[in-house]
């Protein structure tokens, strides 16, 4: 292997091989993948070809504005180091054994996302359908104290606090009705007259959270019965 | 025994190769690339020194999480990812840039001319890290794993990038001689590598995303492949390099050495895949990366054996050189870890260690066991050359080298073993989350303890490099090599 020239071309087409078979070939299969509605019908014309019923909502369903905002603080933080937001299939794992998710995700579920944080590490829970566990106001609550300090709501956690996203503030006649519900007798909760009211990043952050929820089926990938 | 065998090669020497008119080319070689090479040597360690203190905070963070919890720049999240920023674009590549391209020189026979172009690149490389390890803690981050750099940043570094790889190309060009070496083939081709994933990388991700989960293929793709096409052949080739020049014996097999490099460039590329087995990802992709995992045992087999067999008998010189105690030990480490992470791509056996800090501690055995170990051991072999004075304490490089090497086996053995009972406990859903959580803490103070170790071995080697940087008189005038053990008398 004296000679540049080959050298080189061996040099190129071992990764051009990769970057082909694995980069382009991965983009010509998923780089026009549409939402879809969650089942198919036969086609009028063909009834061998399967198409997408008229006047069905398309999943998965785009982000609300704040949820949008609420994704950038989640990737401000760095949440992705410890969530992933990935739910493996029945029998590999037991990601639907913990109850964290109805269905495994599929490539389908990302097509709207325009950074995908599939994450590869779980110090703490899989996040992809965490809006359905905590959902509502009871989710948008708990959530809260959990940001704030996690160890409010769940003793022994290693997750950061990120008080950072609230603000603690006396209370000047009437208590806002924002500020975080304390479980009685938290060590965690503030002084009396004063109160912890979530910025519009902590407020942001948790209507991401909260829409993040994998509760529709895909002709891929139905919710089991 | 021979006398032959207990003497190192008297090219560790550099005042003392036999031949007057290799000495003078080499030396001229070396005075042409001395400013760049220092100035890359220099940064390399201060990146490893910012990286180390980031490590340090991440790792108490992981089980003391209220350690400077009120800090949102300081937050797991963004500490944990400026460490492997600063180590991955400061360290990793700065020494890269400096031991790579002095042995291209060398072996290339060839002065680095306009050397001033080279200089202000690596000026100009080293300013785009810090605005991106600075963006990385000030919330500007990608939340993209090893493309964290916020994009502003992210076009300085490729066009310095540009400016400084060039170098070895042109070194390679204008090379004198016919015989290309096994190191000139591995640096060669990574310094063509790694531009080519990171700016695909930064296309398809960053600057106009892909869509969906295209951008995961292509975000491990190119994360893997700068461990392996741009670390482990930089690594490679200064093995292959300073185990001859230090033993004075020619490398074992120049077939195996042809064979390791090729079933490198083919298989390895296709590796990275298996970051996403068990995801939302069609199951060729993946299966055509748990292929490719495997097939790396036969590059990793041919490399460990060919550098085996060049040491072997010669077991009391490694321990003795500074250079091959270090690179010996990395050398070992990537037939480990390169064995471990073919097994870990096996499905049954990803199922376990997939998502937990098993994976941790294989990348640091990867990028610190070996790359590290490996790159510790170019410069204290490039620096007498360069400077044509020794290394002034044989204690502190020993001190580096028992530091290091515990503390990175505590690191292994407690991520390896915390991270599978980890993964076993994840995979019982009988057991609640947060008991796992709780069961890491303890593998997880271990690794604060390593970190601490690996703290005292770079300081160690740091107060060493300034102090023969900024010599005083007696050690400028040493002309013996330094050596970790007295050589035996010849029987």
């Amino acid at each position: 292997m004296k000679n540049l020239p080959t050298l080189f071309c061996g040099i190129f087409f071992a990764l051009a091989f990769s970057f082909s078979g694995l980069i382009l070939t991965g983009h010509i299969q998923l780089g026009g993948l549409e939402p879809s509605t969650e089942t198919l019908v036969p086609s009028d014309d063909d009834p061998n070809v399967m198409v997408m019923e008229e006047g069905q909502t398309r999943y998965p369903l785009p982000l609300s504005g704040i949820a949008q905002q609420g994704k950038q603080v989640y990737i401000e933080l760095g949440c992705i180091y410890c969530h992933t937001q990935q739910i493996r299939r029945p029998g590999f794992g037991a990601d639907i054994e913990r109850g964290w998710g109805l269905r495994q995700t599929v490539a389908r579920d990302y097509v709207r996302q325009d950074r995908v944080l599939l994450g590869t590490m779980r110090t703490g829970p899989d996040l992809a359908h965490v809006g359905g566990r905590y959902a509502g106001d009871a989710g948008r609550d708990w959530n809260h104290l959990h940001l704030y300090n996690p160890q409010t709501v769940s003793p022994g956690s290693t997750m950061p606090p990120y008080p950072f996203l609230y603000e603690t503030r006396e209370i000047i006649n009437e208590p806002s009705p924002k500020a975080l519900d304390f479980p009685a007798d938290s060590e965690y909760a503030p002084p009396p007259g004063y109160e912890i009211v979530p910025t519009r990043r902590a407020e942001a952050l948790v209507e991401y959270l909260l829409s993040l929820r994998v509760d529709y089926s895909l002709p891929e990938a139905p919710i089991p019965e | 025994m021979s006398n032959e065998s207990h003497r190192i090669s008297p090219s560790t020497n550099p005042y003392s190769s036999e031949d007057g008119s290799v000495r003078a080319e080499l030396s001229a070689i070396d005075a042409s690339i001395r400013t760049a090479a220092l100035f890359f040597v220099v940064s390399a360690i201060g990146w490893l020194m910012i990286g180390t203190v980031l490590a340090l905070m991440a790792a108490f963070k992981s089980h003391d999480p209220d350690f400077l919890g009120a800090y949102e720049w300081l937050t797991f999240g963004r500490v944990r990812s400026a460490h492997l920023n600063a180590m991955a674009f400061g360290w990793a590549n700065n020494v890269i840039f400096a031991v790579g391209l002095w042995i291209m020189a060398r072996l290339c026979r060839s002065t680095v001319d306009h050397k001033g172009i080279l200089l202000i690149a690596g000026i100009s490389w080293n300013i785009g890290v810090t605005i991106g390890v600075l963006g990385i803690l000030r919330g500007e981050i990608t939340s993209v794993e090893w493309l964290e750099i916020p994009q502003y940043a992210t076009p300085m570094l490729a066009l310095s990038y540009a400016l400084i790889g060039v170098w070895g190309v042109m070194a390679f060009r204008f090379r004198k001689g016919d015989h290309v070496y096994v190191s000139q083939w591995y640096i060669l081709a990574a310094l063509f590598w790694f531009p080519w994933l990171y700016i695909v990388a930064q296309a398809m991700i960053i600057w106009f995303p892909a869509r969906g989960v295209v951008q995961a293929v292509v975000n491990w793709w190119f994360a893997h492949n700068v461990l392996g096409l741009w670390l482990t052949p930089m690594a490679l080739a200064t093995v292959y390099y300073v185990i001859p020049k230090v033993l004075g014996r020619p490398i074992h097999s120049y077939y195996l050495s042809v064979l390791g490099f090729w079933s490198l460039a083919i298989f390895y590329n296709w590796a990275g895949m298996h970051h996403l087995i068990g995801g939302p990802v069609p199951v060729w992709l993946v299966s055509a990366g748990i292929v490719a995992s495997v097939m790396m045992v036969i590059p990793v087999i041919v490399v460990g054996l060919n550098h085996h067999m060049t040491v072997v008998g010669r077991h009391r010189e490694v321990w003795r050189s500074p250079t091959l105690r270090f690179a010996v030990f990395g050398a070992i480490s990537y037939t480990i870890t390169s064995l471990i992470g073919s097994s870990m791509a096996l499905r049954s056996v990803n199922e376990v260690t997939h998502f937990t800090h098993f994976t941790v501690g294989h990348a640091h055995q990867g990028v610190y066991a070996f790359f590290t170990m490996v790159m510790f051991g170019g410069v204290y072999y490039m620096m007498p050359r360069l400077l044509k004075r020794e290394w002034p304490s044989a204690g502190l490089i020993s001190l580096h080298f028992w530091a290091a090497s515990i503390g990175i086996t505590i690191m292994i053995v407690a991520l390896h073993v915390g991270g599978w009972i980890q993964g076993l406990q994840m995979n019982n859903s009988e057991i609640p989350f947060i008991e796992t959580v709780e069961n890491t803490v303890p593998w997880l103070k271990a690794r604060s303890v390593s970190g601490l170790l690996l703290t005292v071995g770079h300081v160690a080697f740091a107060i060493n490099f300034f102090w023969m940087l900024f010599a005083a008189g007696a050690v400028r005038s040493r002309q013996e090599p330094t050596l970790l053990t007295k050589e035996r008398k010849p029987v």
